[in-house]
């Protein structure tokens, strides 16, 4: 009886075309992040509540881009990307927000329009290089090139360094896929390490404290430095098996910043020490295993350029995030995927599964 | 599946689809990599180093806090309270939960006043203090500023009324000198201070006895292991340690004596000591005009404090420890004694007063204070009417050394060990006294005005009723004490007739026919002896005459002469010492010696 409802759950999820497997992963990290979330956010079941609603709106999401098929994805690709550099231009003379502009006020809603170029950018690169000879030549490598600097450099003035380094990222992962040369990638990473001191002298001053910061947190404990040194405490107290769920002095006695955000992971290793960090790492891992197996069963060049460009965009999410609370990365504003309270990021990354599953779920059309 | 034909890429090759699976498989080992990496770095934090953080943590959330110990009372001799712990509320803020500081604060000046000293106060502490910790704006609260903030409280987040206790002084003025009164621990005091016990303490004692017996009167910390949040807000006592109460003190002074004591004194700015001539103990100790003590609890005002400074009479100078005056005729027994005992007289010598004394070879004349003399007086009439020729000649017999060493057995010149701070030695003239304080030789001329208590000689009310306690014991009391009392010491060994013939001539100022204090023998109820004194504030340089009270009432008052009168009561079995200066009273005998009487009748009515 139960294999046979199992087997009719898995058919209508291919029906849905979705990966049951990937999906069972997806509600389990869900399922723990919520948890983490009731006692990071000091047991507040409204919250709780808000974050199940917003993940719900990106399942749905995600089913939806699941059933689009490829040749639509191609087609709109130039479209979505054009608007979605339009409104990064927008945001730059209209934007809101405090500190940085970020957001577009439509009225209804508030959009962010970086946001939609985590999706949009990749979609426009695989676009852009699945038609024509991998590794492609200079000439589209140029072209990929200015369409990845225009969006990271509107995102940068907004300045927003997490989002420009997780669109950057996903962006180059695309042309690392199609092959570009390895002479080229070390040439580039001599470059950039080249033009850092120029990136330096063109950063806000709250970045270039973050960066100092992170190379010594100990220098301003009370300052910048507070942050880094009160999320490694959190996680080194936690040991090995933790302080207890909603047990966590670092987390409740509020000397975690943000311990509901950015610093959720921090509460989690806190809590349940480095047996639970081991087990979401484990989770985390199996997810990535599990899209990136998926995405290189894609019928061709572009589902595999765009999937795997965004499950690597997961993956940067979970390494930025996970190094800056363990100091080993300077404190990018960067959420823990799926986990971190907050929708925008949830839908983005939400969608990209639904991108990854739809486009896998057409493998059969494969010649 | 046109659609898929035509989309499917030429150059879609096995090549390519290699480069693919390559890239791949770089990729994922790149992120699996990453992630182990990021393992490692957690396991490092969590495993290697988590005794480290651990105790950070602790650290973070633990921290100790001393709670302060309440202050011992105060107490006299049968138990009244003389200085107490009072429940108060003062007005705090947290800076870092208000909204904004400055609205706060002048909405809160609606609601009480707060003075500028205040608010300068406050902007201090703020200075010093983290935004999380409470900063007092104003202490002690009256019941309607508590009432009118607790209604407005939910509308100023960050402000509290927090309750303490604040010492206070139920009798005011009375024991202003004496208690004395404690004010805000500032540096000096946390540099004498044990920073460990003292660490919750905001008060601590400033003069009197509150000084003196600090350490006893302050009591032990307690401590309380808190869990704290980052703010510093105290969520969790994990651990709690009462504070040990500090010792009430229960001193030798009777309230009734001091009061009747200060009452008496009335209109005169001046000092009246009572002791008992057994043990030293110090039954009253008055210096007037007191001050109100719980001015300076809280931080006296400037308008309070220049007040004190320019009264004409000076309140806040306690006449009884640091008032240096001239002894004038207080002194003549003590002269008359080392007379005795220098075999210079007997008590039936006698001397011949015709008005003045004129050192042979000099021209100078030393005046008695009566018109035409006394006549021919021995040496109870000479104490009884206070005739000055006698002493003087009697001082020139004997010579500044022998005057100096019998002064210096009864503890002129020192301090007389009384358990209060502030004490000076006032000055016993010697021969190298006097060449050291003005590189001069001694003049016969001043031993003659040292005969009468008038020159160099300055003594405090302190001394010369511990000399008068030596007197009365016949050479035996103990130093004086506030609290407990000292062992009993022989200062002074004399003949048992001489000590007889000067208590005899001290009876007789009091009930003697011609006694100068004879007018306060009907209202005693006790046989009193004594002796008057008037000491010189307007010294005419060649006209060296005290005690002409006629004259004094003349002067106005700043100038007139300071009243003395020193005695011990009952007369024939000396129990009570009483020293009292009158200052500008003008005559010890119309001034002085009735204070004196109306303290001893208060002391015996109170049963000592």
């Amino acid at each position: 009886m139960r294999l046979a409802a199992g087997s009719i759950l898995a058919g209508g999820l291919k029906r849905l075309r979705l990966d049951p497997w990937l999906l069972l992963l997806l509600l389990l990290l869900m399922g723990f992040g919520l948890l983490v979330l009731y006692s990071a956010a000091e047991q507040s079941m409204a919250m709780v509540w808000r974050q199940a609603i917003r993940l719900g709106l990106g399942l749905a999401v995600m089913v939806f881009l699941a059933q689009l098929p490829p040749r639509l994805l191609k087609a709109w690709a130039p479209w979505l990307f054009a608007a979605a550099l339009l409104m990064l231009v927008a945001v730059v003379f209209f934007g809101v927000g405090r500190g940085a502009q970020r957001w577009l006020d439509l009225g209804v809603i508030r959009f962010q329009p970086s946001e939609a170029m985590k999706l949009a950018l990749p979609l426009a690169l695989a676009a852009l290089l699945h038609g024509r000879p991998l590794p492609p030549d200079w000439r589209n490598l140029l072209v990929a090139t200015v369409l990845i600097g225009a969006s990271v450099a509107l995102i940068v003035i907004q300045p927003d360094l997490g989002t420009a380094l997780l669109v950057g990222l996903s962006g180059a992962c695309v042309l690392f896929l199609a092959g570009l040369r390895w002479r080229l990638i070390i040439g580039l990473g001599a470059a950039a390490a080249a033009a850092a001191p120029l990136v330096w002298m063109k950063l806000h001053e709250y970045q270039r404290d973050r960066i100092r910061t992170f190379l010594n947190p100990e220098n301003d404990p009370l300052g910048e430095g507070w942050n880094i040194i009160q999320s490694k405490i959190a996680v080194g107290s936690g040991g090995l098996s933790g302080k207890g769920w909603l047990a966590g002095s670092q987390s409740h006695l509020e000397f975690l910043p943000e311990p509901h955000t950015d610093f959720i992971f921090s509460v989690l290793a806190e809590e349940f020490g480095f047996i639970g960090v081991v087990a979401v790492l484990a989770l985390y891992a199996a997810i990535i295993l599990r899209g990136m197996q998926l995405a290189g069963q894609c019928r061709d060049a572009f589902g595999r350029l765009l999937a795997g460009s965004l499950m690597f965009m997961f993956f940067v999410y979970l390494a930025v995030n996970v190094g800056m609370v363990s100091g080993a990365l300077p404190v990018v504003g960067v959420p823990l995927p799926l986990v971190s309270y907050g929708g925008t990021s949830a839908v983005t990354l939400l969608a990209g599964f639904g991108l990854v599953m739809g486009l896998y779920s057409r493998r059969r059309f494969m010649g | 599946m046109i659609g898929a034909a035509r989309d499917r890429p030429l150059g879609d090759s096995r090549a390519e689809q290699a480069l693919l699976r390559k890239r791949y498989r770089f990729l994922v080992a790149f992120m699996l990599v990453v992630i182990v990496l990021l393992g490692l770095r957690l396991g490092t934090l969590q495993l290697g180093d988590h005794e480290q953080y651990a105790a950070r943590s602790d650290d973070n959330r633990i921290s100790l806090r001393a709670l302060p110990p309440n202050r011992g009372l105060v107490l006299d001799r049968r138990g009244r309270v003389l200085a107490e712990n009072r429940p108060a509320y003062r007005l705090v803020i947290v800076p870092e939960r208000t909204e904004n500081l400055e609205q706060t604060l002048v909405r809160l000046s609606d609601l009480v006043p707060v003075s500028a000293e205040e608010r300068q106060r406050f902007d201090r502490q703020r200075q010093r203090s983290r935004p999380f910790e409470a900063i007092t704006l104003k202490s002690n609260l009256d019941e309607i500023e508590v009432a009118r903030l607790a209604i407005q409280r939910h509308r100023l987040p960050g402000v509290d009324i927090e309750p303490y206790l604040t010492r206070h002084y139920p009798h005011g003025e009375l024991f202003a000198h004496l208690v004395g009164y404690v004010g805000r621990a500032d540096e000096r005091d946390r540099q004498r201070l044990d920073a460990d016990r003292y660490r919750a303490t905001t008060h601590v004692g400033k003069t009197g006895i509150e000084f003196h017996y600090e350490p006893r009167l302050h009591g032990q910390p307690g401590f309380e292991r808190v869990e704290t949040n980052a703010q510093g807000r105290v969520l969790r006592v994990l651990e709690h340690t009462d504070p040990g109460p500090g010792e009430d003190l229960r001193l030798n002074v009777d309230l009734d004596v001091q009061r009747a004591a200060y009452e008496a004194l009335g209109p005169y700015a001046g000092a009246v000591v009572v002791l008992d001539v057994d043990t030293g103990e110090v039954l009253a100790l008055v210096s007037k005009p007191g001050f109100d003590p719980n001015l300076f609890v809280h931080g006296i005002s400037h308008a309070d404090y220049n007040a004190l400074l320019s009264h004409p009479q000076r309140p806040l100078f306690n006449r009884v420890l640091a008032g240096g005056y001239e002894p004038g005729s207080t002194i003549k027994p003590f002269i008359a004694l080392a007379g005795l005992q220098a075999g210079v007289i007997t008590p039936e010598s006698r001397v011949f007063s015709g008005g003045s004394f004129r050192l042979p070879g000099h021209s100078r004349r030393y005046r008695d204070w009566k018109a035409g003399g006394h006549g021919s007086v021995d040496l109870e009439l000479a104490l009884a009417e206070s005739v000055n020729v006698y002493f003087y000649q009697l001082a020139v017999e004997l010579g500044i050394d022998r005057i100096s060493r019998e002064l210096a057995l009864f503890g002129f010149g020192r301090d007389s060990g009384l358990d209060l701070p502030g004490e000076i030695t006032g000055v016993l003239p010697t021969r190298s006294w006097k060449r050291a304080t003005f590189g001069e030789p001694w003049f016969p001329g001043e031993t003659v005005i040292t005969g009468i208590g008038q020159g160099f000689t300055v003594v405090t009310p302190i001394q010369l009723a511990h000399a008068t306690a030596a007197l009365a014991g016949r050479g035996r009391t103990a130093p004086p004490a506030l609290v407990g009392h000292n062992p009993v010491v022989t200062m002074v060994e004399h003949d048992s007739a001489y000590w007889q013939a000067i208590h005899q001539g001290l009876v007789a100022v009091v009930h003697g026919r011609s006694g100068t204090a004879r007018a306060i023998a009907g209202g005693l109820s006790t046989r009193m002896a004594g002796k008057t004194g008037t000491a010189q504030v307007f010294g005419r340089p060649d006209d060296f005459q005290a005690g002409d009270e006629r004259e004094q009432e003349d002067l106005p008052e700043f100038l007139r002469n300071h009243a003395l009168f020193t005695g011990f009561a009952p007369a024939e079995d000396p129990r009570l010492v009483v020293t009292v200066v009158a200052e500008h009273g003008g005559g010890g005998a119309s001034v002085a010696a009735p204070i004196a009487a109306a303290t001893i009748n208060a002391a015996l009515e109170a049963g000592l």
